[in-house]
């Protein structure tokens, strides 16, 4: 083996790359196709900086420098989509953080493997459907004649009339974190669960000798044997900060909710494709894009330090 | 070791055990409660009252998504682009995941870079639609296949997969004079089947539970609609009317049709999510283990 690395590290780069033809051959055709579909349209980020018109082409039309931008930043409507966006994303990292845990830490409790399979199998269901069959779900449920949620609370005499659950801006941010919890929770506890297996069994041992029980096992051998895991996750999340959940968020949204479910997806939606306001909602996008970006650098350097591991 | 059950044992048991319980029932009863809706009499529904069990049986809300021209070609549509979406994605995926897992491939880190950083940064829905308009995918069958050909996040899952096989293998076939080409499709093509069945169903669920291209790209082609975008429709058109006491309303238009938007829109439900709990169970078993495998190694 020695001889071989030896003789091959005399090689020029070409002569290596002409040895592995076959291999780039293979993955070159990707590598052109990445660079149409992922890198080619940051140049259309030019158009930003114009007030761009179909009909004159990206070139044809005219500079307009900052414009975009400070039409942007003028509007309110803009900084709702904002405060939305970081509002419903917090919500949503929050509450599916705490459910995807507390989940795992409970089917990590279960000694019968059938009823772990089970509800695991249950759990991760909801994982595999589109936004748009589980919206029509949620829409069912929350539905203020035939749901669900409204017959049982008029039932259990807590509520006297149904209440239109979609109708309500605060009801709106609550009504996204927690269908986002019910559809994938099952699916986020799975990481958990396999870092709970690497944890050495002789450390629970361990701890019932030192006469710990089931709690104190939880909160001293599992919950520190997660912890990387869980500060890795929560790192990496930073980065999709600004994103609160397009398609559900298209989804379930309405016209009495607007102030409460504009987010800057929906924004650059609204203006650049259904008002054809290309420039601006380009300037939109990219200032998502350019802070998301400078997030996930952020969180990278976060990790770095932390000693997680990174990610670019 | 034998232990007598402490009461703190027995507390923690029963709260997992009733939580989880709870957990599950939360997940399955929405999907059940639909699927009875979708088989009750319309009107029957209105009157509330349906939880896992129709009351009025009727194939009537099924009939009509059947009858429907438009639905059944949405169906085909639906099909079509995940078998051909999936299969393509798979063979892509393995001829970048094959090359990115050698350890002695010059072009890797470069070619790795690349690749990788597209998983951190999008130029936004804009420059996406300007870029389809101008390869022409725009109200094309080919804008659901072509810009999907490739997940970053499935190489991941794959190379790490390849990397976990022992590099004797390779290199055994490399001295028997096999070309990269055969040793990928024969040797670790076969032997990367956990990883591939994850991918496989990772990347059917996505094409067949995707409706924004749909929306975004080919709203003008209803002959290219599919399922979840026919569902969307009757979704959007129900929660334009929240608040305006819809039931009631479609109660009206019920008299003559003898169907509700409620019910037409839980049968669709159903049509649109049957193939995946179908297909669910069998590649279940191997999504774990693929991904686990997959995601550890990877990091």
């Amino acid at each position: 083996m020695d001889a071989v690395y030896y003789t091959e590290s005399k090689k020029t780069f070409w002569q290596k790359v002409k040895e592995q033809k076959e291999l780039v051959l293979m993955i070159f055709p990707f590598v052109l196709y990445v660079i149409l579909f992922h890198y080619v349209p940051l140049w259309w980020w030019v158009i930003a900086f114009k007030e761009y018109r179909p009909f004159q082409g990206v070139w044809g039309s005219e500079w307009v420098g900052l414009q975009q931008f400070k039409d942007l930043f003028s509007d309110s409507g803009f900084w709702l989509a904002m405060r939305n966006t970081i509002v419903i994303s917090f919500l949503k990292l929050v509450t599916s953080f705490a459910a995807a845990i507390l989940l795992a830490l409970m089917l990590n409790e279960v000694k019968n493997m059938l009823f772990k399979r089970t509800i695991q199998t249950i759990s991760y269901l909801p994982h595999f459907v589109s936004w748009v069959v589980a919206a029509s779900i949620v829409i069912s449920v929350l539905s203020p004649e035939s749901g669900i949620l409204n017959q049982i609370l008029m039932s259990l005499k807590i509520i006297k009339q149904p209440i239109v659950w979609m109708g309500e801006g605060h009801y709106f941010w609550w009504i996204l974190a927690l269908s986002n919890v019910w559809k994938e929770t099952g699916w986020n506890a799975i990481v958990y669960l396999a870092a709970m297996t690497s944890i050495d069994p002789e450390l629970y041992d361990a701890a019932s000798v030192d006469g710990c029980g089931r709690l104190q096992k939880i909160r001293y051998v599992t919950l520190p044997g997660i912890a990387p895991t869980i500060s890795m996750l929560l790192i990496l999340n930073v980065g999709w900060l600004l994103n609160a959940g397009f398609e559900q968020v298209l989804l379930l949204r309405n016209p009495l909710v607007q102030d409460y479910s504009q987010i800057l997806d929906t924004y650059v939606l609204d203006y650049g494709i259904t008002m054809y306001r290309y420039s601006y909602a380009t300037a939109a996008g990219m200032f998502k894009s350019v802070v998301s970006i400078l997030l996930v650098l952020f969180a990278n350097k976060v990790a770095a330090k932390l000693n997680a591991s990174t990610v670019v | 070791m034998f232990k007598k059950k402490t009461a703190e044992d027995i507390i923690v048991d029963l709260v997992v055990y009733i939580s989880l319980i709870f957990v599950g029932i939360v997940t399955l009863y929405p999907f059940l409660n639909v699927l009875a809706i979708s088989f009750n009499d319309a009107l029957d529904t209105v009157r509330g009252g349906i939880y896992i069990w129709p009351r009025k049986w009727t194939l009537k809300n099924y009939e009509i998504i059947v009858s429907n021209p438009q639905i059944y070609n949405a169906a085909l549509v639906s099909v079509a682009r995940t078998v051909l979406g999936t299969v393509l994605g798979i063979i892509c995926t393995m001829f970048v995941a094959y090359p990115l897992s050698r350890k002695d491939f010059v072009l890797r880190r470069p070619f790795s870079a690349i690749m990788v950083l597209t998983m951190y940064f999008g130029a936004g829905l804009i420059p996406t639609y300007l870029l389809y308009r101008s390869l022409g995918l725009l109200n094309t069958f080919w804008v659901y296949i072509v810009p999907a050909l490739l997940g970053m996040f499935n190489v991941v899952v794959v190379r790490s997969y390849i990397e976990s096989l022992p590099s004797s293998l390779i290199e055994s076939a490399k001295i028997d004079g096999a070309s990269e080409f055969r040793i990928l499709w024969q040797i670790i093509f076969p032997l990367t089947l956990p990883a591939v069945a994850t991918i496989a169903l990772f990347i059917g669920v996505g094409h067949w539970n995707s409706w924004f291209d749909v929306y975004i790209f080919n709203s003008q082609r209803p002959d290219l609609s599919t399922l979840q975008y026919e569902l969307q429709k009757i979704l959007a058109s129900v929660s334009m009317q929240v608040g305006r006491n819809p039931d009631y309303q479609m109660g009206a238009m019920a008299e003559t049709q003898q169907v509700t938007p409620n019910s037409v829109r839980a049968s669709m439900t159903i049509v649109a999510t049957a193939p995946i709990i179908m297909v669910y169970p069998f590649l279940q078993r191997y999504f774990v283990k693929g991904l686990t495998l997959g995601s550890v190694k990877g990091e």
